[in-house]
């Protein structure tokens, strides 16, 4: 194997390694949120007779929220993963400074983040999965199927790399003294406008909306789990979250690369 | 073009042809390093002086790829710094200013993946760590998370970790400005004993007498220029004096400098606020003859000393101002 190759499987053991130890962390960020949600809206509600009636067709609201909360886990965990140990190293810690010294060109020592962010919104994709599918009240349970194995997967690894770009590409333009407002400028309006609650066919109502939230890659991810998950409820075409994904994580990733490089390299 | 025929590849571990760095464009263009030639052979230890924002982190950054010079050539561990960067990376240790470990991992995984990232094998990457454990004295905190270590040891971690992939040229960036005496010292004895084994070092520092101490060869540089090259002994021998008589007195001394460029031997004298400084062959005679042209004028000597010439005044003399770390 080159070494280049030896290099970034390195890179990628050692945090792997650091995920292995803080792995309690992962779960705890990974997980209460869905499991918050879920909770309230899919147990509790239902219960106390507060109903919502989410998809058409007398789908229930669980169906809706299968998908829409794991392609939140996914575009979370891949910002979280990525940018905030960046911001750190960038700031006070240091360590960027000799991580970028590792032998092999400096671009691949971003992209590897972009791989072990990947990977590691993958795996919170297999932890809310069960707890999304689950928890709900009785007679509230989601209707959900993959039934399409050659378009879930590519949409689910696509989902996952788009975030983990996106996590790249904030981590090397935020200002750390701005970090804090990430999750108030960043994640919530994405979560909230990512087509989560709602499939995006049924914004045609608010038209204005239904157009603005194509910017967001969050609406992607959940459109493409919508129509592989639960094909019932009405999803944007597949070609149109197929090339806003790939096409998406290529743009981002080779735009992170970019900044990446020119913060570490002056 | 004279620059392209210049080779790919060269055989000294550091080489430099007038590297220039610039920040910024136009009006804010702040020139870091100004045309700097350097050749440093294998084995050697050799030093960069000169006073904070002289251009030492920025020539450091040029040799170790982490900055792009903006003209001239460098040529690290025999490969061109900006054609081939991952080369360089590859053959080369560096201990920065910063505290840069890996926060999320123990002591002894710094040293073992550190080795990974150089392609060392598992085996070999797991025996080197413990190897460095054992000569860096960290053996007893092999399992400690790093973020417990002091800044001694995390500064001998950091040297230790430079070394897992057994580097051609190590760098080494102030390493030991804001740490306290005691580790200051132990740290020249662990730098001392890799210099003996054979290790080409680059080491930056603002402290004169750690140059002096530790340096076979050193530039002084300032402004992003070299102003000497050489031995510290030859350093200090181009002042052609063999003392250096300081008297501070109250009030103005300028009066004394001409009574004391005629005295028989003086090489130069020069006054800053109230600070007389002559460089001469030797002490006898001369201090006591300042003494009395200041009593003469009617200045009142507060304190009069004669040493051998420091670096400080090698600084001094070339750049007319006092050296300030």
């Amino acid at each position: 194997m080159s070494d280049t190759a030896n290099t970034f499987l390195a890179l990628l053991a050692r945090d792997l390694r650091v995920l292995r130890r803080q792995f309690g962390q992962f779960l705890v960020r990974t997980i209460m949120q869905p499991l918050l949600f879920v909770f309230v809206f899919a147990y509790v509600f239902p219960k106390i007779g507060q109903g919502f009636r989410g998809g058409a067709n007398g789908v229930s609201f669980t169906t809706v929220l299968v998908p829409g909360l794991i392609a939140v886990a996914i575009n979370f965990q891949g910002i979280q993963a990525v940018a905030l140990p960046l911001v750190q190293e960038f700031s006070f810690s240091k360590e960027i400074e000799d991580r970028v010294l590792a032998p092999v060109p400096v671009w691949m020592v971003g992209f590897e983040k972009i791989v072990a962010g990947a990977l590691q919104s993958l795996i919170a994709a297999a932890v809310v999965f069960p707890i999304v599918y689950l928890v709900h009240a009785h007679g509230a349970s989601p209707t959900v199927h993959i039934h399409d194995v050659a378009l879930f997967v590519p949409a689910l690894l696509f989902s996952c790399v788009l975030a983990a770009a996106l996590g790249l590409f904030i981590g090397t333009v935020i200002d750390p003294r701005k970090i804090t407002l990430l999750f108030a400028v960043v994640v919530i309006p994405l979560t909230f406008l990512g087509c989560v609650y709602y499939p995006w066919a049924r914004l045609s109502p608010v038209l204005w909306l239904k157009y603005v939230v194509l910017l967001n890659p969050l609406v992607y991810m959940t459109e493409a789990l919508r129509a592989s998950l639960t094909p019932e409820l009405p999803h944007m075409p597949v070609w149109g979250f197929m090339l806003a994904l790939v096409g998406g994580s290529a743009g981002l990733t080779l735009v992170a690369l970019r900044t990446f490089s020119r913060r570490v390299v002056t | 073009m004279a620059l392209s025929s210049a080779p790919a590849a060269v055989d000294a571990p550091i080489r430099t042809e007038d590297l220039r760095k610039v920040y910024g464009h136009g009006r804010d263009a702040v020139v870091a390093v100004d045309g700097l030639d350097l050749e440093v052979t294998r084995g050697e230890f050799f030093g960069l002086l000169g006073p904070n924002g002289a251009g030492k982190s920025t020539t450091i950054g040029m040799l170790t790829t982490t900055v792009v010079p903006t003209s001239g050539r460098a040529f690290t561990a025999g490969n061109d710094v900006r054609r081939s960067p991952a080369a360089v990376k590859r053959r080369i240790g560096v201990v920065s200013q910063s505290n840069t470990l890996d926060r999320s991992l123990t002591v002894r995984e710094n040293l073992y993946y550190h080795g990974r990232f150089f392609g060392v094998p598992r085996r070999q990457a797991r025996r080197r760590a413990d190897a460095l454990l054992e000569q860096f004295a960290l053996v007893d905190r092999a399992d400690a998370m790093v973020f417990e270590l002091s800044g001694g040891l995390a500064q001998r971690l950091m040297i230790a970790r430079a070394l897992v992939h057994e580097p051609e040229v190590l760098f080494l960036d102030e390493p030991t400005s804001g740490i306290d005496p005691q580790t200051r010292i132990n740290l020249w004895g662990i730098l001392n004993d890799l210099h003996r084994a054979g290790q080409t070092i680059l080491l930056t520092t603002h402290y004169m007498e750690e140059a002096d101490r530790l340096c076979d060869r050193l530039v002084i540089i300032d402004h992003g220029r070299a102003l000497a090259l050489g031995t510290p002994q030859e350093l200090k021998r181009t002042l052609g004096a063999d003392t250096v008589i300081t008297l501070t007195v109250e009030g103005d001394p300028a009066p004394l400098v001409d009574e004391a460029r005629r005295l028989e031997g003086v090489r130069s004298a020069e006054r800053e606020d109230d600070v007389l400084r002559v460089l001469a062959p030797r002490a006898e005679g001369v201090l006591a003859k300042l003494v009395s042209a200041a009593a003469a004028n009617g200045l009142h000597v507060r304190d009069a000393s004669s040493q051998p010439p420091s670096l400080e005044t090698v600084f001094l003399t070339l750049t007319g101002r006092e050296y300030r770390e």
